[in-house]
């Protein structure tokens, strides 16, 4: 493996070519928050929580850390003024469709008590994590986003779940907003998650 | 027919064709292209042949069914050749005249020419029609010679000489420089030089290689690609091929949406004639080289178009942006290097290569080398596929072109580039039009379409139209785009409705700049455009909304009342009858008064209201006058 050294908050890393930026970060203690992302499955990019700024001087971006590879000489910046305003207005936005778990926490830690923006709390964000392990890992498939835009949401596949989910349950634990345990999901009735209607 | 094995049998099929043809034949050409089609355009083509038939003309005249030629909305078009006589919007009791007048005795039909609306004069020949005259249409110029399901008519026109320039003569080094010297920007939007993306993907390691070209057009208001693809789909193939060589790719795929039903036939015919011809396929006219093409059809989401979702689409999955640190140059379909390019800039190879960079370099304007398609539509006189050299003036498309707007109103906004695209104020009509300005002005190339909006549209009103198409057109992935979206419906409903407060402005902004900053795909980095640039040119109108509860347009209904000057009203009873609410009181003599709590606000009594009394009014941002429901005695105008 050819190594890659770049540079995170000013500490100089050495790392493994094909590595993320965010498993470079996370070698060397440095927290970046993530909801999407789990070691076991392939990152998947969309919670944007993980962005950090790249670059230099005035000619930086941001970019996710999830799925962005280290590069040499690469510096980086995890808590730079823009990451840090921007995950607040992410996380502005996610608490307005959850208040409950690691989002209720991470908007603590950022300083934010309640969200200036409208909406229900569902309890699910939509970061996959449920569909991408019961696809990649269990290859059962038995949910699935559906619906497009602002009406995304996750079903239960009402051909797959009665079968395998009630004697599965891996992915309730994964929930960050712990919707997926749901006290009706009792072999009969899988309740669509996540879905709100659009104004 | 047998496969054509070198170029010398396509030049000597080429000297034959062009001498089976007598170009001093008058030619009947009736547009066959969507457009048209819906003008009932078949059935004008069947009726020129009957009628032609039937006037003895069989043996001294051709007719031929082609693709768009971009002035739909006056379709059916019939151009005679070789005089070029234009006759727009013909059925099916034209054609006799048309044939024993202009094919028969050579005398024009005044009655279907184009009508010029200032002069009051009729144009006979298309190329003097002001639509027509200030374009430059390199590409779609084509489109009115050729039967787009028969290859002998592009072939006879000097089709697919580039490719035997390439292949033979060139090489792909030297063709890779051309389009590299020519500086092709990618017309798909993002203008991405052609040349360089094509050295990534020839450059990157892994096998086998994939080109492909982008037909989804998602932009419901655009349909330059549709027209190419369907009126000369052999240019877009040559250019692929020529792409393919080298890049090195042995297979090719065209996205095109369901939706495109004439595209897809005819892109699908112009692959089998040209496998047939031995233009595609093995040994491609003996030069060793191999290529394929697959036809992909999409089911048309906005954004399957967008280069990682239509990759991933197809590979038989999902179509949806993925995070693409690495370009699908090097790592796409299948994680081998994919080379995607819009319709249109494969459509412009061919011309680079046959007629040189420096050709090519002359049109356009520094760094924005060539012409581009716009499609536009809106509030303006003639609206069409209007190709022009890319760095031309608003001014120029929207007023020599497109005639103006209509109706005398007064010019407001363009939107240029899709529903992401940004809205330009009157102040900027002066602008070239080109990847570069448009992006410096907030705005964008996006999908080449180009909204022309007068004096009666709200841009608040506009922008949350768009955001609306854009809540549902995102995949929802990623959750700046999918919520920022969401909440900036949320906020600009409140707007429009009246219900906008102090900070919604600023609110907004905020939202925006992570939306460009922290999305997925260049759908959620772009969909704040259209907010951001009417905040920018038309913050009034926004301030008018939240602090007047005013819409200075008078379009946004929740803001605005419809009231009955009583000492206009003739108590004519015209409104009162015509009020589909009923929300009108009055009688004989009696001035009429509206029910504002009954009111629908549709504006039915404003239209019907006779010009002469012009009695009712519409408010927005004040107070309707009460008015004594009961009605008091009408002043009579003398
Ligand atoms: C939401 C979205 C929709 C897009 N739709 C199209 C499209 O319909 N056609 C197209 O050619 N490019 C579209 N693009 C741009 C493509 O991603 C890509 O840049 C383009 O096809 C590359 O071709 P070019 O280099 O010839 O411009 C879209 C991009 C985004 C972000
Ligand atoms: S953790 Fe990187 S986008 Fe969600």
């Amino acid at each position: 493996m050819e190594k890659v050294r770049l540079e995170i908050d000013g500490k100089l890393v050495e790392a493994e070519e094909g590595m993320t930026l965010l498993q470079a970060a996370r070698k060397i203690g440095i927290d970046i928050p993530t909801i999407c992302y789990d070691e076991k499955m392939a990152p998947y990019g969309a919670c944007r929580l993980c962005m950090v700024e790249i670059g230099r001087n005035n000619k930086t971006r941001l970019v996710a850390s999830c799925v962005y590879p280290v590069e040499d000489k690469l510096v980086v910046k995890t808590e730079s003024e823009r990451v840090i305003k921007t995950r607040k207005m992410i996380l502005e936005l996610l608490l307005s469709r959850c208040q409950s778990g690691p989002i209720e926490t991470l908007a603590k830690k950022y300083g934010l008590e309640k969200s200036r923006f409208p909406g229900e709390d569902t309890g699910c964000v939509l970061c996959g994590l449920c569909v991408r392990y019961c696809g990649e890992i269990k290859k059962a498939n038995a949910i699935g986003f559906m619906g497009r835009g602002v009406e995304r949401g996750v079903a239960f596949l009402p051909e797959i779940a009665p079968k395998v989910c009630l004697s599965c349950r891996e992915c309730f634990t994964l929930c960050p907003g712990g919707k997926v345990v749901t006290e009706s999901l009792d072999g009969t009735w899988f309740p669509p998650l996540g879905w709100q209607k659009k104004v | 027919m047998a496969k054509l094995g070198s170029p010398v049998d396509l030049e000597k099929f080429r000297q034959q064709l062009v001498s089976q043809r007598d170009l001093n034949l008058p030619c009947v050409t009736i547009c066959s292209g969507t457009g048209c089609q819906a003008y009932r355009a078949a059935s004008v083509a069947d009726a020129f042949v009957r009628e032609i038939e039937n006037q003895g003309l069989k043996k001294k005249v051709n007719v031929r069914r082609t693709g768009c030629h971009g002035f739909c909305e006056r379709g059916p078009i019939v151009v005679i050749f070789p005089q070029e006589i234009c006759y727009l919007g013909v059925n099916n009791e034209d054609v006799p005249e048309i044939v024993s007048q202009t094919l028969g005795q050579n005398k024009l039909v005044e009655s279907s020419l184009y009508k010029d609306a200032k002069t009051d004069k009729s144009i006979a020949y298309e190329s003097e029609i002001p639509f027509y005259k200030n374009q430059s249409r390199i590409l779609l110029g084509n489109n009115r010679l050729i039967d787009p399901q028969n290859i002998d008519d592009y072939i006879a026109l000097g089709g697919y000489s580039a490719l035997v320039k390439a292949l033979f003569e060139l090489g792909a080094d030297k063709v890779l420089q051309m389009v590299k010297d020519a500086n092709l920007r990618g017309r798909g939007g993002g203008g991405f030089p052609t040349g360089i993306k094509w050295e990534t993907a020839r450059n990157a390691p892994g096998e086998p290689k994939f080109v492909i070209v982008n037909a989804d057009e998602g932009d419901p208001g655009a349909y330059m690609n549709r027209s190419l693809l369907e009126g000369n789909p052999h240019s877009v193939l040559e250019g692929l091929i020529i792409g393919a060589y080298v890049i090195g790719s042995n297979k090719g795929f065209v996205y095109v949406r369901q939706e495109y039903p004439l595209a897809v036939q005819n892109i699908t015919t112009a692959i089998e004639q040209a496998q047939e011809y031995g233009l595609l396929g093995e040994n491609i006219l003996g030069s060793g080289f191999n290529f394929d093409v697959k036809i992909h059809r999409g089911a048309g989401a906005f954004v399957s178009g967008e280069s990682s979702a239509l990759m991933t689409a197809i590979e038989g999955r999902v179509g949806e942006p993925r995070p693409k640190y690495i370009r699908t140059t090097v790592s796409g379909i299948e994680g081998k290097p994919s080379n995607l390019n819009n319709v249109e800039t494969w459509a412009n190879v061919p011309l680079i290569i046959s007629k040189g960079v420096d050709w090519f370099k002359s049109i356009g304007s520094r760094g924005n080398t060539g012409t581009k398609i716009f499609s536009l539509v809106g509030k303006v006189n003639n609206t069409g596929l209007v190709e022009v050299p890319l760095g031309t003036t608003l001014q120029e498309i929207i007023f020599n072109i497109g005639g103006g707007i209509p109706k005398g109103k007064r010019f407001k906004a363009v939107q240029t580039g899709g529903p992401s695209g940004g809205c330009i104020p009157e102040s900027l009509l002066d602008m070239p039009v080109d990847f570069d300005e448009l992006a410096k002005v907030g705005s964008m190339m996006g999908s080449g379409g180009m909204i022309v909006m007068d004096e009666d549209t709200c841009m608040v009103d506009i922008a949350r139209y768009f955001v609306n198409f854009l809540c549902g057109e995102s995949c929802g992935k990623c959750v700046p785009c999918r919520e920022g979206l969401r909440q900036m419906l949320i906020i600009l409903n409140n707007i429009c409705s009246g219900k906008g407060k102090e900070g919604d402005i600023e609110l907004l902004q905020e939202i925006s700049e992570v939306m460009q900053d922290a999305s997925l795909c260049a759908l959620g980095t772009t969909a704040a455009n259209p907010v951001l640039s009417t905040i920018k040119y038309f913050r009034d109108e926004y301030e008018a909304h939240i602090r007047e509860k005013r819409c200075p347009a008078g379009a946004c209904r929740d803001l605005v009342a419809y009231y009955i000057l009583p000492e206009k009203c003739q108590a004519c009873l015209i409104c009162l009858r015509n009020c589909p609410a009923g929300a009108i009181i009055g009688k004989k003599d009696t001035v009429h008064v509206i029910d504002q709590a009954k009111c629908t606000k549709c504006g039915t009594c404003i239209e019907v209201c006779p010009a002469r009394f012009g009695a009712v009014v519409k408010l927005s941002g004040q107070t309707v006058p009460v008015s004594a429901l009961g009605g008091t005695k009408v002043i009579r105008k003398r």
